[in-house]
């Protein structure tokens, strides 16, 4: 027999050995505790929404075995991140990596720690796709599928490359029945809104719309074939405030155009709100431009 | 890379022909069957007690049947049965061909993340095996059951048959013996070391 599977083995056990550090027992429900990620020196801890289902009395469990008491700094239930602040300074920032550096087919672990120990299952990289959009409207910069078992308190945990560095966190609540990794750039952008706002801000119109096709010579002028019809407009609504009426169709917000309601959404993130931005409309046949300042989501 | 690949695929090969040397079949009557591996080169077998149950008590004195990796058929009876632990150790009776014991691991030094490999009898499938890694193991999983006691989860799929069946480290030694599901895609296994305490006691006992 060759080195090779031997070699294998230790690998892998020396990868979940390096990447334990990182890693802490987040005791936030009446049932078993879940996981949660040092995410940086000064005590901050990322972990799982759905995993906390108290707002008080949360306690975190070290390596080291030390538990103490963390207070929730902020939730993002559309990408069920949430994001803990305890008063232990650590030194064990695990690696990241961008998980651009991923292939579907390569093995990866999925970590946890509900108990003083931590865990390992195996898989690999199922999927990998574009930006996508949780069923709950939470957007995630990159669709990241493996096959590994989420084991009872893996939520919250990391994904683990070979090299033994973070790429994603595992969460079993944004999906049913695959396993999801939320990526990096996603966990970089809701954990400083969440440290900044306590919550990830969305900006709000007021209005309500649906698909229309663009007549023909106004498709050919914006190269554009749809916009978003407005079949309400609320009350006092940044929307009225900026002149929107019932019946204009939407074709662009802040220069961007506007095919879909999923565009909508996007060019509604936390950093339009108070800011006043172009809006361009198709009125009675004609192309309007009007400035609308987007409210923050009630 | 390919290389690579090829020689891992070469060195699992190898690994499940040479524990299958140590793996039997047990049955016990109408009641199914499941996996055992042979400890001794005289005949000493250990399976999991809910393979066995029910031939002991009701009917005293049956016998079990045991098919060796050779094929023959051969007649064994229950030494020691712990239905906590959920182990039973069984010794082969008759003529008995030359036997091939199976290397005992250190069940206590398991590292999570680190191989392991499954082999039994699933739905009566001779032989197969199914690989994965170590969850975790000892006495903290608390969703493991009988508090306190030692067990090793795994990353892989346990099916009905692969009771009793041995559990094997990257080198084919014994780590555990399958036990049970915990839930599809997870199995439990006792550890090795808590099979050879049983498995001395009964020969301290002078049963074997």
């Amino acid at each position: 027999m060759s080195a090779v599977l031997p070699d294998l083995s230790e690998a892998l056990a020396d990868a979940v050995a390096a990447a334990a550090h990182g890693l802490v027992r987040v005791e936030g429900r009446e049932r078993l505790p879940a996981t949660g990620i040092v995410w940086d020196a000064e005590g901050l801890i990322v972990t799982a929404h759905h995993v906390l289902e108290q707002d008080e009395n949360i306690k975190v469990g070290f390596e080291d075995g030390e538990t103490v008491t963390a207070e929730v700094v902020g939730r993002d239930p559309a990408t069920d991140l949430a994001l803990l602040r305890t008063s232990k300074r650590s030194s064990s920032v695990p690696e990241w990596a961008d998980s651009e550096t991923l292939r579907v087919g390569h093995m990866v672990l999925a970590l946890g720690r509900p108990g003083t120990s931590v865990r390992a299952t195996l898989g690999i990289v199922s999927a990998l796709g574009k930006a996508w959009r949780t069923p709950a409207g939470g957007p995630v910069d990159r669709y990241l599928q493996t096959d590994t078992v989420m084991y009872p308190g893996f939520s919250g945990g990391p994904l683990v490359d070979a090299q033994g560095r973070f790429v994603g966190l595992n969460t079993s609540a944004l999906l049913r029945s695959v396993s999801i990794a939320v990526p990096l750039p996603t966990l970089n952008r809701v954990v400083k809104e969440l440290s900044e706002h306590g919550s990830v801000r969305r900006a709000y119109l007021g209005v309500g719309a649906q698909p229309a096709r663009l007549p023909e010579a106004i498709a050919k002028e914006l190269d554009q074939e749809t916009g978003l019809l407005l079949v309400s407009v609320e009350q006092g609504s940044a929307a009225e405030v900026g002149g929107l009426f019932l019946g204009d169709t939407l074709v662009s917000l802040g220069g961007v155009p506007v095919r879909h309601l999923d565009d909508l959404f996007s060019s509604l993130d936390g950093g339009v709100i108070g800011q006043p931005i172009a809006a361009r409309i198709l009125r009675s046949g004609q192309l309007e431009e009007l400035t609308v300042t987007p409210a923050a989501h009630p | 890379m390919t290389t690579l690949l090829t020689q891992l695929n070469s060195d699992l090969g190898e690994l499940a022909d040479k524990v299958r040397r140590s793996l039997v079949q047990v049955a016990a009557g109408r009641r199914g069957s499941g996996s055992g591996v042979i400890l001794t080169p005289d005949g000493l077998v250990a399976t999991n007690a809910h393979v066995i149950s029910g031939t002991r008590g009701r009917r005293p004195g049956r016998r079990l049947r045991i098919t060796l990796p050779t094929g023959v058929v051969v007649e064994a009876t229950s030494l020691t049965q712990d239905d906590e632990l959920d182990v039973a150790i069984l010794k082969l009776e008759g003529e008995l061909p030359e036997l091939q014991p199976i290397e005992f691991g250190d069940s206590k030094a398991l590292r999570p993340g680190q191989w392991v490999m499954a082999m039994g009898y699933p739905w009566g499938v001779s032989g197969a095996v199914a690989g994965g890694i170590v969850i975790g193991a000892g006495p903290d999983l608390p969703e493991a059951p009988g508090a306190g006691r030692d067990w090793i989860a795994v990353d892989l799929a346990l099916r009905p048959g692969h009771s009793g069946g041995p559990l094997v480290d990257d080198q084919g030694r014994l780590i555990g013996i399958s036990t049970m599901m915990a839930g599809l895609e997870v199995g439990m296994a006792v550890p090795a070391h808590v099979i050879e305490e049983l498995a001395k006691e009964t020969i301290a006992a002078g049963h074997a």
